[in-house]
């Protein structure tokens, strides 16, 4: 049965507390979840007031001020700082996003930052997403074709057809969407989960992709795609604006059409 | 391409065709029960043994319990993870929504055809 009940050693602390350098007038509470898997401890919550007036503006720019100045055993994945790459992703203020998008300022009152919820923690903000890419493996994100393109050039496409593909291409795997919806919480192992099912769908709606048949039946499964009860905390949360719900909605249309 | 377990399109179709068929029939069957003066034995055989009536109870019964199975079903697969558990509970609510839909029809023939 699913569980409802936290293990014991899930139960999370009260941690340390730093309190804002002498002086410091315009501050602000960071809440960070702390966790190291190896060493056997339950998890805690850490405070950390920061200096707003030596901070950048954005979420990461504190969370990078913490580890420089305050606390370098704080662990966390970051890379881009511009909303492209996706290694912020994280749960701040109670929804899943990226944190170098996420203004402190459209935070009210202290900053609860956790990992992304429901995946294995690996140590602090950085969570186990072997599992979220393994799935995304699974739907075979690449051009699949039988037939070589006339005189061995490019595939073309028409413009309809590549408009097709907008709202879908610019997704960039951050697992905010995954990690934010409860089917996804209970049936991990089995649904695919609103990141790669948007990626499936993706090339199932790409018109120089011929494996489009192929692919709807590998998606024909009660679990893979039909675990999506249209509860939208994917649409909510992207940090890209993207719609996975829409994306899942319309591959179960085209399943039916193939089926009727 | 991976294999799928084919058969989830036609659980979803079934259950969205059951839920819009079931939007006239719960109407119908909250007027007709409302329109009935006193809700006395002799009464609803009376309406009972209206065919269209009958007809019209029989889908009630089926439809809506189907729709239901589907439904329940849908719960069990999100919330039972041990899949032999959850063979098996589907198992036991179709059993007992088969054996729910034949005492509803046979009691509706029974009303209506007054044996």
């Amino acid at each position: 049965m699913a569980e409802f009940t936290l293990p014991a050693n899930s139960i999370v602390k009260k941690g340390k507390t730093f309190d804002a350098p002498a002086g410091a007038t315009n501050v602000k509470k960071f809440d960070v979840y702390r966790f190291d898997s190896t060493d056997g401890k339950n998890p805690s919550v850490d405070s950390y007031t920061v200096d707003l007036d030596t901070c950048g503006p954005m979420i990461l720019d504190a969370l990078i001020k913490i580890k420089s100045e305050i606390d370098p055993t704080l662990s966390f994945r970051r890379s881009c700082r511009e909303g492209i790459c996706g290694s912020c992703a994280m749960n701040i203020d109670g929804a899943n996003t990226l944190a170098c998008t996420m203004a402190i300022e459209d935070v009210e009152g202290d900053v609860k930052v956790y990992p992304l919820p429901h995946q294995p923690v690996v140590k602090d903000l950085v969570s186990d997403l072997t599992n979220f890419y393994r799935q995304y493996e699974a739907i075979e994100p690449w051009l699949q074709s039988d037939t070589k393109p006339a005189g061995n050039r490019e595939r073309l496409q028409s413009k309809e057809d590549r408009e097709k593909l907008d709202g879908l291409y610019e997704c960039i795997m951050c697992a905010c969407c995954s990690t934010s919806c409860p089917s996804y919480w209970w049936n991990s192992d089995k649904y695919l989960g609103p990141a790669a099912l948007l990626a499936a769908y993706r090339w199932i709606v790409d018109s120089r992709d011929e494996k489009t048949d192929e692919r709807l039946a590998a998606l024909d499964d009660p679990f893979k795609l039909y675990r999506c009860h249209t509860i939208m905390n994917c649409a909510t949360v992207c940090p890209k604006g993207l719609n996975p719900a829409q994306a899942i909605a319309d591959t179960k249309k085209m399943l039916v059409q193939s089926n009727l | 391409m991976s294999k799928s377990a084919h058969g989830g399109t036609g659980h979803f179709w079934v259950q969205r065709l059951t839920a819009v068929a079931l939007v006239p029939l719960t109407i119908w069957f909250c007027f007709s029960i409302a329109s009935i003066p006193q809700l006395s034995h002799t009464a609803l055989m009376e309406w009972m043994k209206s065919p269209f009536s009958a007809a019209l109870m029989i889908l009630v019964i089926t439809v809506g319990l189907y729709h239901g199975k589907l439904g329940l079903q849908v719960i069990l697969e999100d919330y039972v993870s041990d899949s032999n558990l959850r063979m098996i509970s589907i198992g036991a609510i179709t059993l007992v929504f088969v054996m729910f839909a034949i005492v509803g029809v046979v009691s509706v023939l029974k009303l209506s055809l007054g044996a």
